[in-house]
């Protein structure tokens, strides 16, 4: 390399050519299919197309549809719901279920692969074993009942007010475990020194956990913040597995309305105008937040 | 699809070859599944081998809503199936815009299907700009209502014989414990209970005026708010069905624990194959007892253009095979739904079939909702009445109120 560098600055364009050379497809990939799907897309969502593409142009109408129907306003209410929750409560747990793993208890691997398990279930087992679960015929409900409860009532996946909470158990039941996992892994990279340090300043456990340790483990934080993200935003299949929607439409979400009209309502105009709404929203909250916080690593 | 029709297929493949020279393979596709639509399809299969060339099965599993997504997407991709299942209506209506399906005029022409081919509204639904674009095979009705026997004398009132018997028995049965109308829970199934109750309690005029002419003023009249209010009946009779599937419903009907259920004339299927006897242990109420009418929804097939000489002219022979009066005969006896054909003898049809018939003979169709609203407009619908049907805090004045923007907006 040095022998390079000699004769005035190497061209940057030849720099490393043959890994270059080998990450074309991926390049043309990511250009070609993302890119290229994505404008696509947001081109022909201001189109009347049906079941076939068409490039008859309407301007925003497929939009002024979408905002006027009922479905789509719940659907992203759901999401509000299910996203903020699943937020807090899979980081909470996920993070004191590591912090109880970390007190280098006995059978430490047993539990963590208990809690991890359900991880390696895709979306749509957890969510049929949850329906079983949740369904008043088979589940809680009649275990309950059949131990002298009579009048206990627990059915959230057919009342239509608590059904979005129903789906968020199945999620919380199959994602936790990952995010215990990240956290521990986080844990497990802090020096043992702070915690003697703090031993020896006589910090109380909880508040070396609360003002030291967790801002030090920022970066796993922020990783396991955009892996939960990104699920919550493309749920679809827990909740076709669970209610399929139901009941009526109290439990849908928008990866789901895209879908069905794309393809069942064959209305591909407003299942793009949806799409390019989701993709809007997803842009308007990670962009400026992915710029702050990996545009500026870059600079330090 | 299951073994034994797989069985039967293989067989009448292997048979044949001694006979052709040299048979043409067509593939068709359909989502015909179930035990009795697999049995009905072989019956196909049989006599389209018997005209020396080959069907190749394509059975798509998970009914029609997966099923065309596949289909289209073959079709349109480029990569085009033989012969393909829709049901009559405006399904296919792009593809044929596009170009893709192909004409069969001259082969109606030559066959004479607009004289054989009855309610005539059937070919009607598969000509495009007059010329002909389908093969309709069989009718499938919704409009009916079937009742539990057992359930109505366990709850010691007379079985009901109209729509208005019925919603006056309804607390005598939930005292008993009986949900008194099953519904489903997937959002179709209460879609089509609404065209039922329409085309029932408003009538066929009205029904063919808010579906058929889209016209918002009826929609919003006061007899379809009567239908609504009807609905508001049926809702608040189906509430503890808590069950997803048609069949799981039609079952809560045979079991007895549920009164009845508003549903196509498929659920038949169910009753027979658990055994029961029509008029005694179940009751069928074509236009739930009030307006004897039929929809002629159903099945067609169609035929995408193709560029192979070979496999254009065996299309042909697929065509014909599908309307042969003995096709016609041995395929609906074993799907349970009405021929297309009105001069075939269905002899070991059961009664309820029978009523079917007779109804169809009079002339007392109405046309199903397939035929007159497109899918986007049937989405829409469905979002409506499944959040209806679900939820009991939406009025039905409310519900008329969303109907009635639906339509206005509807192609």
């Amino acid at each position: 390399m040095a022998a390079h560098t000699q004769p005035g600055r190497p061209n940057q364009l030849f720099r490393n050519l043959n890994s270059k050379i080998a990450s074309i497809p991926m390049m043309l990939t990511a250009v070609v299919i993302f890119l290229g799907g994505t404008i696509w897309t947001v081109v022909y969502s201001f189109t009347n197309s049906k079941l076939l593409p068409r490039l008859s142009f309407v301007g925003l109408e497929q939009y002024e549809r979408l905002w006027d129907t009922p479905r789509w306003l719940v659907s992203i209410q759901n999401l509000a719901t299910y996203g903020c929750l699943s937020l807090i409560f899979s980081l909470t747990i996920g993070f004191l279920l590591a912090a109880l793993m970390d007190q280098k208890i006995r059978f430490e691997n047993t539990f963590r692969t208990i809690f991890l398990y359900p991880f390696a279930l895709s979306f749509i087992v957890t969510g049929l074993v949850w329906q079983w679960i949740l369904n008043p015929e088979f589940g809680v409900q009649s275990v309950v009942r059949s131990l002298g409860w009579t009048t206990f009532t627990f059915d959230p996946l057919y009342n239509s007010d608590i059904v979005i909470y129903g789906i968020l158990i199945a999620a919380l039941w199959q994602g936790t475990g990952l995010v215990m996992c990240l956290m521990l892994a986080g844990l497990r990279g802090i020096d043992e020194d702070i915690w003697k340090a703090a031993r020896v300043d006589g910090i109380p456990m909880w508040k070396t956990y609360l003002f030291i340790i967790i801002p030090m483990m920022r970066p796993v934080f922020v990783t396991t913040l955009v892996i939960i993200a990104s699920g919550i935003v493309r749920i679809y299949d827990l909740v076709v597995a669970q209610t399929s929607g139901g009941p009526g439409i109290a439990s849908d979400v928008p990866a789901k309305y895209v879908y069905d009209y794309m393809f069942f309502a064959q209305n591909l105009g407003q299942g793009f105008a949806a799409s390019t709404m989701m993709l809007l929203a997803v842009a308007i909250i990670i962009v400026p937040w992915a710029y702050l916080e990996f545009g500026g690593r870059k600079r330090g | 699809m299951n073994i034994r029709s797989m069985a039967a297929v293989l067989a009448a493949t292997v048979m044949l070859p001694l006979g052709a020279a040299h048979a043409t393979d067509l593939e068709v596709t359909h989502w015909w599944t179930s035990g009795g639509e697999a049995a009905a399809v072989a019956e196909l299969a049989k006599a389209f081998n018997a005209t020396g060339n080959k069907w190749v099965d394509g059975a798509i599993a998970g009914s029609g809503g997966t099923a065309r997504p596949i289909m289209i997407s073959r079709i349109t991709g480029g990569d085009p199936m033989a012969a393909t299942q829709f049901n009559h209506g405006r399904q296919a209506e792009e593809l044929v815009q596009a170009g893709l399906m192909r004409d069969f005029t001259d082969l109606a022409k030559k066959e004479g299907w607009d004289k054989i081919v009855r309610p005539a509204g059937l070919l009607k639904s598969c000509t495009f700009e007059g010329k002909i674009y389908c093969v309709p095979l069989n009718i499938h009705s919704w409009q009916w209502l079937w009742l539990s026997n057992d359930a109505f004398k366990k709850a010691g009132v007379a079985v009901p014989k109209n729509w208005d018997e019925y919603v006056a028995a309804a607390p005598a049965l939930e005292k008993a414990g009986i949900v008194p109308l099953a519904v489903g829970g997937q959002a179709w199934q209460s879609t089509g209970l609404f065209a039922v109750l329409t085309v029932a309690i408003g009538g066929k005029d009205i029904y063919q005026k808010v579906y058929g002419d889209k016209d918002a003023k009826v929609a919003a009249g006061p007899e379809m708010a009567k239908v609504f209010k009807a609905a508001d009946d049926a809702r608040k009779m189906s509430k503890g069905t808590n069950v997803q599937d048609w069949n799981q419903a039609t079952n809560m009907v045979i079991t007895g624990k549920a009164g009845g259920q508003i549903m196509g004339d498929w659920a038949q299927g169910e009753f027979q194959l658990a055994g029961k006897k029509a008029g005694v242990d179940y009751t069928c109420l074509p236009g739930l007892g009030v307006n004897e009418v039929i929809s002629t929804a159903g099945d067609a097939f169609y035929f995408p253009v193709l560029k192979d000489a070979a496999k254009t002219k065996a299309q042909e022979a697929l065509a014909s095979t599908l309307l042969d009066a003995k096709t016609q005969v041995a395929f609906n006896l074993k799907k349970g739904s009405l021929p297309v054909r009105g001069d075939v003898d269905l002899a070991a049809a059961n009664d309820c079939m029978k009523k079917g018939l007779e109804i169809l003979a009079k002339g007392n169709v109405v046309t199903s909702t397939d035929q007159l609203i497109t899918q986007d407009t049937q989405k829409q619908l469905e979002d409506l009445m499944s959040q209806f049907f679900a939820n009991t805090s939406i009025t039905a004045e409310e519900a008329q109120k969303r109907f009635v923007a639906i339509f206005s907006k509807a192609g």
